[in-house]
């Protein structure tokens, strides 16, 4: 199951821990986490439902290329990192 | 007298308060946040914060202990596939993108008589209604579906936005908005059916034959007098307008020294005659005209205008006083003005004489007396 960890700057704003996912994109990734606890949904997507701008993603240290749709592929093993971008402060 | 003020900054919302010796600052929330925009409902003494928050979106705060604690409530949404279009001066057909929030622009009490409504103008430009304290918004739709919106473009900002949001104190049902840049709106239905308002707004900017189209003027900021709401002003970015219909017909004021362009309006609460305003120098160099700060006022309904200048710097000054920077409290007596580096002034003399509070706070986007 990938493990999606969130960034410690979130922390400030509302509890997210890492947790263990199911899904095979980071769409399906994601949805599950904001599934449990929704709140975190609209701090790391936008209300078109993207990756917001100044938000990064990673799947095994590569940034994900889809920030629209989210089609990366996430594998079982898979070590996914949401992270606050450098831009955007 | 109002004796406490809320001050949205780049860093945080400061709360001061009126002692035997003039205002101290007595707490700060959200340090290090973007305290975008404020509410104090003076109907159930809620307070609402907006944070623009750089990486993870716009958020809403509640507070229902007058500060003491706070919850996160709901923020409005764009709904899902709305794109707004992205300006063009060449007449050609705007291209368009993703409508997303970026920021919540107004913040609104509804009527005495509707003691459950709350009003919110965005950025892009919509305007939301709640009735649930913030928890949920709902989009007004027949506003931000209207075929005019599609010439609506970014003054400042890279999106038009609805920034001044005036409930009609004689019938809630009477709503004003004004946005940058579209116009002035009226409604007389809580929402339902809009007119577009605002003949005699010009924009100098634009090409000749759309200067004096009013989808598109750039009100900077509007504000009604309380006794009588029929009197309106528009610090616009062209200048100063006064109407005395209730926004329909503006009339434009040209001679106001130091400088007719700005950004911020207050309409006294009980002298509908009398207004302040905060002069720059036009256009984007937004300074104080020879580096000197001043408020100007007119009594007699814009006939003429004074500068107040007493306790504002007079020499090397760069304060620009946005929007949302100026305010008046309930007796008209006390203003309170914040600029984008971080100075604060109040008066307690209708603006004949100023205090500084602060000129190292951070950069302030709103002032907002207790009501």
């Amino acid at each position: 199951m990938p493990r999606v960890t969130f960034t410690p700057n979130l922390k400030k704003h509302l509890d997210c821990p890492p947790s263990d996912m199911d899904g095979a994109t980071v769409r399906e990734t994601l949805d599950a986490v904001f599934a449990e606890n929704t709140r975190l949904r609209g701090y790391i997507l936008d209300d078109q439902s993207r990756l917001r701008k100044h938000v990064m993603v990673f799947i095994d240290n590569e940034a994900i290329k889809d920030r629209v749709q989210l089609t990366d592929v996430v594998t079982a093993e898979s070590e996914v990192y949401v992270m606050q971008a450098l831009s955007g402060g | 007298m109002s004796e406490r003020l809320y001050v949205g900054t780049r860093k945080g919302l400061f709360t001061l308060d009126r002692i035997a010796n003039g205002w101290n600052i007595t707490n700060v929330d959200f340090l290090g946040e973007p305290a975008s925009m404020f509410l104090q409902d003076p109907r159930d003494g809620r307070l609402y914060t907006s944070l623009t928050l750089g990486h993870f979106g716009v958020k809403l705060h509640r507070s229902n202990d007058r500060g003491k604690s706070w919850e996160e409530c709901g923020v409005p949404a764009m709904p899902e596939g709305a794109e707004v279009p992205i300006m063009t001066m060449d007449g050609s057909p705007s291209p368009m993108k993703p409508a997303s929030l970026s920021e919540i622009w107004a913040l609104e009490a509804g009527g005495a008589d509707q003691p459950d409504l709350l009003w919110a103008g965005t950025i892009p430009a919509g305007l939301y209604r709640s009735t649930d304290f913030g928890s949920s918004w709902q989009l007004v739709e027949s506003l931000f579906h209207i075929e005019e919106r599609m010439k609506w473009f970014g003054g400042g900002k890279d999106d038009a936005g609805i920034h001044t949001i005036c409930v009609d104190p004689r019938d809630s049902q009477h709503v004003t908005v004004a946005i940058s840049c579209g116009g002035v709106w009226e409604t007389h239905d809580t929402g339902e059916t809009w007119t577009l308002r605002g003949e005699g707004l010009r924009a100098e900017f634009m090409p000749p034959d759309l200067q004096f189209d009013p989808n598109i003027q750039d009100a900077h900021r509007l504000a009604s007098s309380a006794a009588d709401p029929d009197v309106m002003w528009v610090q616009h970015h062209n200048g100063i307008f006064h109407s005395t219909d209730g926004g329909h017909q503006f009339r434009e004021i040209e001679d106001v020294k130091p400088s007719v362009f700005g950004f911020a309006v207050c309409a006294h609460p009980h002298d509908p005659q009398t207004a302040w305003f905060v002069p720059g120098v036009k256009d984007e160099c937004r300074v104080p005209v020879d580096g000197q700060l001043v408020v100007t006022r007119t009594r007699d309904g814009g006939q003429t205008f004074e500068s107040l200048r007493d306790g504002l710097p007079q020499e090397q000054c760069y304060d620009i006083v946005f929007r949302h920077g100026l305010d008046v409290d309930e007796t008209g007596e006390r203003l309170a003005m914040g600029s984008s580096t971080g100075g604060l002034w109040i008066s307690e003399d209708e603006g004949d004489s100023w205090t500084c509070v602060s000129n190292i706070l951070p950069q302030i986007y709103c002032v907002r007396f207790e009501r």
